[in-house]
């Protein structure tokens, strides 16, 4: 669950969890965080959490909230956000599960409408509950939804190693435009005529492929006629494409 | 009147695949369903809504011309053909769901394209999507049933802000959760060169619109590449989920057939 950190002068002085849909920040005592300073207002701001997302709204306080120095009316809240309040801090620290447990955290589950509100139960016969592994409703009242079990042994693919990715140009060796240089920087770049021959290259995490889009002629490189399939280029491959010659390389 | 091509892929986190897709370009007909649940539950419950979906359509299109008007509705038939075939999918699952416990809590997510009359009509629910790329310019058709989309219409997110949100995967609709679904469906006109997409969140959410629309523009003449182009982009961006795409390009007009009584019948109405 998300908190907040509350400190002045660099001196932390409290801790806050998140754990309500609500949390009122303020001078007055029924706030849930209390401030007791006459710069702050008696109802002054207030961070509303959506199960993993929480907004921080100012309440029309008479000095005004700022998030990272910057006066606000309304923020959605990310983490190391720092909130102040005349000489108070308060830090928004989130628990960060998307990255720790991706896998089972982005599983689409359903919300059922009023899940976030505490409401009597529903006057239609409930249907059965959910029975482990299967989607859990999204929430008790003011709980944060529950991940379903990792599936059985997962045999996940291991995704291939991203390295740096160096920058690949294009250099026209023949054709009236003999000379130029093209930058792939551009997730995909299509060579070729429209309608006559069309190739396109693919930058991806692992390098730079080639692959034939239309036309009845394939690409070649380096003299070899390439099919269907992508094709990696290397450092200096010669490819052809509707007659014209062009020389690919990595910058350095 | 129809090029279809579609893939499906696990992606590179999960080892399961709970998407399910179906085509049947003959009939003008996709679906694409997005299935949720643990274990292989969520592989059922997409199978199912793909399957009865697909089969019932096929069976009633043949006996039922979509483009005739509903007396009852003042509709297309093509409208009541989908709600019907859509429910009755839910039942199926929800059935499925009450009657066996590992079953028990799946649901999917859905969108349907049935093309006929020059016209595409659009029936989802959950965060399924439909886009269509025509002059060059990609737009998202559906509106997603999702916890993020509602806090965007309410104003409390902006379309940026919904980027970082935590909250990516909640829908606030799905097939087999409840004995009824309501589905939202509507119809627009085609246009010859018109591309379709539609596809599971596994793609939208790895994959920025401009990034897609970019690769309609280039492949788009090449739609089997395009579609491996589209997968392979979400799984270099992590591939956190399944991916699922189906394109559709419309290739010349399909006006319903018309005979000169039904015309002559036309102008004295």
């Amino acid at each position: 669950m998300a908190k907040l950190i509350l400190s002045m002068d660099g001196l932390v002085l409290k801790e806050f969890t998140l754990s309500k849909e609500r949390t009122t920040i303020g001078r007055k005592a029924h706030n849930d965080i209390q401030i007791d300073n006459l710069a702050v207002s008696g109802e002054h701001a207030v961070v509303v959490t959506i199960l993993s997302d929480s907004f921080l709204e100012d309440l029309g306080s008479t000095n005004g909230t700022l998030v990272n120095g910057q006066t606000v009316k309304k923020h959605f809240l990310q983490n190391n956000d720092v909130i102040e309040l005349g000489k108070y801090k308060l830090k928004f620290v989130s628990d960060g599960p998307v990255q720790t447990k991706a896998a089972d955290f982005e599983k689409t589950m359903i919300l059922r409408p009023g899940a976030l509100r505490p409401q009597p139960p529903a006057p239609t016969p409930a249907p059965a509950p959910a029975a482990p592994g299967a989607v859990k409703p999204a929430a008790a009242p003011g709980a944060a939804p529950v991940a379903p079990p990792a599936a059985p042994a997962p045999a996940p693919r291991v995704a291939p190693p991203v390295a740096p990715q160096r920058a690949g140009v294009l250099q026209l060796l023949s054709g009236s435009n003999a000379g130029r240089q093209l930058d792939l920087t551009k997730p995909l770049t299509t060579l070729g005529k429209p309608g006559v021959q069309v190739a396109v290259i693919t930058r991806r995490p692992q390098g730079f492929f080639i692959t034939h889009v239309e036309g009845a002629n394939f690409p070649i490189v380096n003299g070899k006629t390439l099919d269907s399939q992508a094709h990696a280029l290397g450092d200096h491959d010669v490819i052809e494409i509707a007659g014209v010659k062009m020389e690919f390389f990595f910058k350095t | 009147m129809l090029e279809v091509a579609s893939a499906t892929d696990p992606g590179m986190v999960r080892s399961n695949n709970e998407d399910s897709i179906a085509s049947d370009a003959s009939r003008g007909l996709a679906v694409l369903a997005d299935g949720m649940g643990g274990y292989n539950a969520g592989e059922v419950a997409s199978g199912i809504a793909t399957t009865v979906i697909t089969t019932e359509m096929q069976q009633l299109l043949d006996q039922n011309p979509p483009y005739a008007i509903d007396e009852s509705t003042g509709k297309a038939v093509a409208e009541k053909l989908l709600r019907n075939q859509v429910s009755r999918a839910n039942t199926s699952i929800y059935q499925a769901a009450q009657s066996q416990p590992q079953y028990a809590g799946m649901g999917t997510t859905l969108v349907v394209a049935l093309y006929y009359d020059n016209k595409v009509a659009v029936a989802h629910v959950g965060d399924s999507r439909l886009y269509r790329f025509r002059d060059d310019q990609l737009e998202q058709i559906t509106r997603d049933h999702s916890l993020l989309q509602e806090q965007i219409d309410s104003g409390l997110l902006t379309k940026e802000q919904a980027k970082l949100s935590a909250n990516k995967n909640l829908v606030t609709r799905a097939l087999g959760i409840d004995p009824t679904v309501e589905t939202e469906i509507h119809e627009y006109e085609t246009k010859v060169g018109d591309i379709y997409l539609l596809c599971s969140d596994g793609l939208c959410d790895m994959v920025s619109d401009e990034d897609i629309g970019m690769a309609l523009q280039t492949l788009g003449a090449n739609l089997k590449l395009c579609v491996h182009q589209l997968v392979q982009m979400a799984n270099d961006n992590g591939g956190r989920d399944n991916v699922s795409v189906i394109l559709i390009r419309v290739l010349r007009e399909f006006p319903a057939p018309r005979g000169v009584l039904s015309k002559v019948l036309g102008w004295l109405r």
